[in-house]
């Protein structure tokens, strides 16, 4: 009892406990694994439309005259690609080139970036964020100040255009725009962590839960469903999207993670970059990669993997996939055994159970 | 609404067992069931293994997590449900009936004086929430 009073909750809170939501901790916060049950709300996400309350994530405003030159160090990606109103998926790396957080960095003007970051890392980003801050910028931690709500899937644009004047066609896939949302000033971002399409709408908190209730008003003729953490999670799993603590932590880099596509080694000095460099001189040695269940049983974060009778890797997010209807997961192996079609064996409770490496995404949509 | 049948025992873990003559046909509560949620995946121990009562004698998956399964009683495992395999969700449409878990034969009936009355159990649960 007094270990979940401590435990912090978003404005919706109460909103999700009067919709009979099961809550369940998650990094520090109070927030609901599912409302009916997962399955259902992953079918919801992938043919209708689903909302998603994920105001526990956190946020972080760089500003100043040389806020794109501290957004530029402090990332992997090339902020300088970026134009007004465009979003970037981007890593935050330790000097030894292992994760701080995966995180979003959106260009609101030229020395005004808004980064969207994870919920159990949003003290440590702004911490390192402001320790490699050597430049004319200001850091604001800025999570109190946003409610983020999710809008996914192939009706989730229909949705929100009833409550916007604006043309959210117009946006397209990681880009934004400022604007009204019943009334509400919010940024209403084409992005998202399901493998559909959709929204995150950043809004005052104070207006969360009347534009959460419009939403649900707004999409019921979708059959709009409130979605919880579990369904996030096997959506996301499905399209292969890194979890931090998972995929990703101190001890993995870009290159592990099969998330090289977001370094930008040409761009020119970065935290993390020497770390990389001689990382690629003497070669990545241990890769992600996705499998199925070939035997009975479920791969569960943390299971290990063997090769020939030999521990060689280890699950970093399994489960059952919804849409696939097979158990899948993603797992570190060895480089130079990280190929497709292998077969590799699954330690679950005690007994080996095999599995086979296939291509990722495990899922992808229909454009 | 009287979830909890009055003539089942109940285990802390969330367990029930019917009993009928000397065999105990064991499950999960509903209250189990909703806190786990969608269930894709039940596994039990070989039929004719040994249950001790407090051990494992299975697992249960949701879309989120895996459960042991305790045994309420001790005996022989005479059956296990073999419709779950196939169709886990009866485990979330019918957790007292159809979705029963396994059939023990049971070596010492007198376990079930340790166990909770229907009536104990809402009051545990009412306590746990």
């Amino acid at each position: 009892m007094s270990a979940a009073a401590a435990l912090k909750r978003t404005p919706l809170y109460s909103a999700h406990r009067a919709m009979g939501a099961r809550l369940v901790e998650f990094s520090g916060w109070e927030m609901p694994v599912f409302y009916s049950g997962i399955l259902g709300e992953h079918d919801a996400v992938r043919t209708a439309v689903g909302l998603f309350d994920v105001s526990h994530m956190g946020e972080i405003e760089i500003r100043g005259r040389e806020a794109f030159q501290l957004t530029d160090y402090v990332t992997t990606n090339a902020v300088a690609r970026l134009k007004i109103g465009q979003a970037q998926y981007s890593g935050l790396l330790y000097p030894h080139g292992g994760f701080v957080d995966d995180i979003l960095v959106h260009k609101i003007t030229d020395d005004h970036y808004f980064l969207c970051v994870n919920a159990s890392n949003q003290e440590k980003d702004y911490e390192h964020i402001r320790w490699v801050n050597r430049f004319d910028a200001e850091v604001e931690y800025a999570s109190a100040r946003y409610a983020q709500l999710a809008i996914q899937g192939p009706r989730a644009q229909a949705t929100l255009q009833k409550l916007t004047l604006v043309d959210l066609g117009a946006i397209r896939y990681y880009h934004f725009m400022e604007g009204e949302v019943n009334g509400v000033r919010c940024r209403i971002a084409r992005t998202g962590y399901t493998g559909e399409d959709g929204f995150e709408v950043y809004a005052p908190p104070d207006e969360a839960p009347r534009l959460w209730n419009e939403i649900l008003e707004a999409g019921r003729e979708f059959s709009i469903r409130p979605c919880g953490l579990g369904a996030r999670n096997t959506l996301r799993l499905e399209a292969k999207m890194a979890l931090y603590g998972h995929e990703i932590h101190a001890s993995i880099t870009p290159f592990e993670a099969d998330l090289g596509w977001i370094v930008k080694m040409e761009k020119g000095d970065f935290l993390g970059r020497q770390a990389l460099a001689a990382q690629l001189e003497r070669g990545v040695r241990r890769k992600l990669i996705g499998f199925e269940m070939r035997g009975r049983g479920i791969a569960r974060d943390g299971y290990e993997v063997y090769l020939d009778g030999a521990p060689a890797g280890w699950v970093t997010s399994g489960g059952p996939s919804p849409t696939l209807k097979k158990n899948i997961g993603l797992c570190y192996l060895p480089v130079e055994r990280a190929q497709l079609g292998s077969t590799i064996q699954v330690l679950i409770r005690e007994q080996f159970v095999e599995a086979v490496t296939v291509p990722t995404p495990f899922y992808k949509r229909a454009k | 609404m009287s979830t909890y049948p009055a003539n089942y025992w109940y285990t802390k873990e969330h367990e029930w067992v019917r009993v009928e003559g000397e065999i105990g046909t064991v499950g999960i509560t509903f209250h189990a069931q909703k806190e786990l949620g969608d269930i894709v995946y039940v596994e039990m121990v070989k039929v004719g293994s040994r249950a001790e009562m407090g051990k494992r004698i299975g697992e249960v998956q949701s879309v989120k997590a895996v459960s042991d399964i305790f045994s309420p009683v001790s005996g022989e495992v005479l059956e296990v449900n073999a419709v779950l395999a196939e169709a886990p969700e009866i485990l979330n449409q019918d957790p007292h009936g159809a979705g029963w878990l396994a059939r023990i034969r049971m070596s010492t009936p007198e376990e079930l004086g340790l166990l909770m009355t229907a009536a104990d159990y809402e009051a545990y649960l009412a306590e746990e929430t």
